[in-house]
């Protein structure tokens, strides 16, 4: 028996994804009574270091023609891997690459499956996990009964732990299928940080006025080093790109911090970013709805506001 | 081109939501359904979008009880062709592959639409399943699509930004914002959809692996506290020392 967790990488380096997954997978093993391998797919240098946070085993299949995400290919790689090491349990990020795979692994290995999972399974004699659904309105608990079981887990559920050391990498060989989805451009928004992986972020709404005045939230968010984050009015008149709007039906985030600046709090928002362990909201309407879901609460015009935030988190930096 | 379009039944985006039978259940009383807007904003009309360019029929396809066949005829009013409801209750989501997979197999779709995941189980594993057991490729998160003969090129949202891929049909598609535009259904097509077929098919016996045991509230947030507007280092100090978070 095992706990198999896919490590995610881009561009031959992992990312906190990554080291998320391992702990999740880790920590899971240990319920379990069991041991946690994790698998790699690419080029990664050292993969050795999953060691630290966790993985008795790291498994690659070390082929610079696979650093390119296809679920197809992955998937086929990863059940062959949990077939050889008879996982129990098979873990992966709920990125949009985990969210790729996630379905696609529970249908190959005929497994009961949970997307999106933030905490850890019980140990009671029954294999159940918690997520959030009704876009963030209500808490499931799933029980999978299958053999196998399939978890894909929500980002920032809980930090990376490097307790441990690094390990010996296997290489893995799988027969890979043909390549059927080419990868033929990747556009990142250079030097931000990627919202669905930020563990702080400040987010704006119609309260802004018009887009030219977001100065004032970017200066914030490059301080603190925070993903940028819009409500859906701001990304639906175009003033914020489409992948910046959080909510119902836009991103779902877990941020450790979220900052709602000029955003009243519909809750088609508010369902998107309840999750959040503190929230802050800056708002010149004590009436908003956004007050109830707060932790902290400014009441006043923001464009006040923000800059003398700004500036306490300048003097707090330096002291 | 065949075009099949996968439409789940979801409460309205403003619900209550409530549980019954000691929080196992959800409570349907009063609950206005929806189609599931990624399926019906995004994944039906983008594929209406490319029957209208390149001629061929858009089917729905829908796992449900007989109730929901007032969500399928929006569907039908929007513009698709017809309709295929296999007549059961949906259970966990490999369930509801399995029986979209088995209907499909044998009708040589070109693309299969769904969208991106059910804003009320937030799972977004149909599509990959169903992608994997029909053995076709699966781009998620679509918001830009153009279909060149059988090739498609297609934007799909990652971390931070987009990534452009190209894929040959047959494949499965999970739409995304971005993908189409919104379309509301004419008087003319609410008229002309009571005349398209829904057909009704029994469900394969599968067994079902996972399972909702038990709902709960997210838990209470205790009151919010108000810091005075002039004074932004406490807040700074309360984060810090209080909430650990900086």
């Amino acid at each position: 028996m095992s706990v198999l967790v896919f490590a995610e990488s881009q561009n031959g380096q992992f990312k906190k994804a990554a080291f998320e997954a391992v702990t999740y997978a880790n920590k899971t093993a240990q319920v379990l009574g069991t041991d946690c391998i994790a698998i790699c797919i690419g080029d990664a240098a050292d993969a050795g270091q999953l060691g630290k946070y966790g993985a008795s085993k790291v498994l690659q299949v070390n082929d610079a023609s696979l650093n390119d995400f296809d679920s197809q290919i992955y998937t086929s790689i990863i059940a062959q891997a949990a077939q050889a090491n008879n996982a129990s349990v098979v873990v992966m990020m709920h990125s949009s690459c985990g969210k790729s795979l996630v379905g696609r692994l529970s249908a190959r290995l005929n497994a009961g499956s949970a997307p999106g999972v933030n905490q850890l399974p019980t140990n009671d004699g029954s294999f159940k996990v918690k997520k959030n659904v009704f876009s963030g309105k209500a808490i499931a608990e799933i029980e999978i009964s299958s053999d196998i079981k399939v978890v894909s887990v929500m980002g920032n559920s809980l930090q990376p732990e490097a307790t441990g050391s690094d390990v010996a990498v296997e290489a893995f060989s799988a027969d890979v299928p043909a390549r059927r989805v080419s990868v033929k451009e990747v556009n990142k928004v250079q030097g931000s940080v990627p919202l669905p992986e930020a563990e702080l972020v400040v987010s704006a709404g119609r309260g802004m006025k018009g887009p030219e005045n977001w100065g004032i939230i970017e200066e914030l968010a490059e301080l603190l080093g925070a993903a940028t984050a819009c409500s859906r009015p701001v990304a639906d008149t175009h003033w914020r790109p489409h992948h910046e709007h959080v909510g119902q039906t836009g991103v779902a985030i877990r941020p450790n911090l979220y900052f709602a600046i000029g955003i009243s709090g519909a809750i088609q928002h508010l369902a998107g970013v309840n999750s959040s362990k503190v929230i802050v909201v800056i708002n010149k309407d004590p009436e908003a709805p956004f007050f109830k879901a707060a932790d902290y609460g400014v009441c006043a015009d923001l464009f006040d506001v923000v800059p003398k935030l700004t500036e306490a988190f300048k003097k707090f930096k330096n002291a | 081109m065949k075009l099949l379009v996968c439409v789940s039944k979801t409460p309205d985006t403003t619900a209550k939501i409530s549980f019954s039978e000691n929080n196992t259940q959800f409570n349907e009383a009063g609950v206005q359904f929806i189609m599931n807007p990624y399926d019906e904003w995004y994944a039906l009309v983008r594929a209406l979008e490319l029957k209208e360019a390149q001629g061929g029929t858009v089917t729905l396809i829908n796992v449900g009880p007989a109730t929901n066949d007032v969500t399928i005829r929006k569907g039908l009013a929007i513009g698709a062709d017809d309709a295929v409801r296999i007549d059961c209750d949906p259970k966990s989501s490999l369930y509801v592959a399995q029986q979209i997979a088995n209907y499909a197999k044998d009708n040589a779709y070109d693309v299969i639409f769904c969208g991106k995941e059910t804003i009320d189980y937030n799972g977004s594993e149909v599509g990959g399943m169903v992608a994997e057991l029909l053995d076709m490729p699966f781009i998620s998160y679509a918001s830009d699509m153009q279909l060149d003969g059988n090739n498609a090129t297609i934007q799909r949202d990652i971390e931070g930004g987009k990534e452009v891929v190209e894929v040959a049909t047959p494949f499965v598609i999970s739409a995304a914002k971005g993908l189409a535009e919104q379309r509301i259904a004419s008087m003319k097509g609410i008229m002309m959809s009571r005349k398209k077929p829904i057909n009704v098919v029994a469900p394969l016996e599968v067994a079902d692996l996972s399972t909702v045991v038990h709902y709960d509230m997210p838990p209470a947030k205790a009151e919010c506290k108000m810091i005075d507007p002039e004074n932004m280092e406490e807040l700074v100090r309360l984060l810090h020392e209080e909430a650990k978070i900086i």
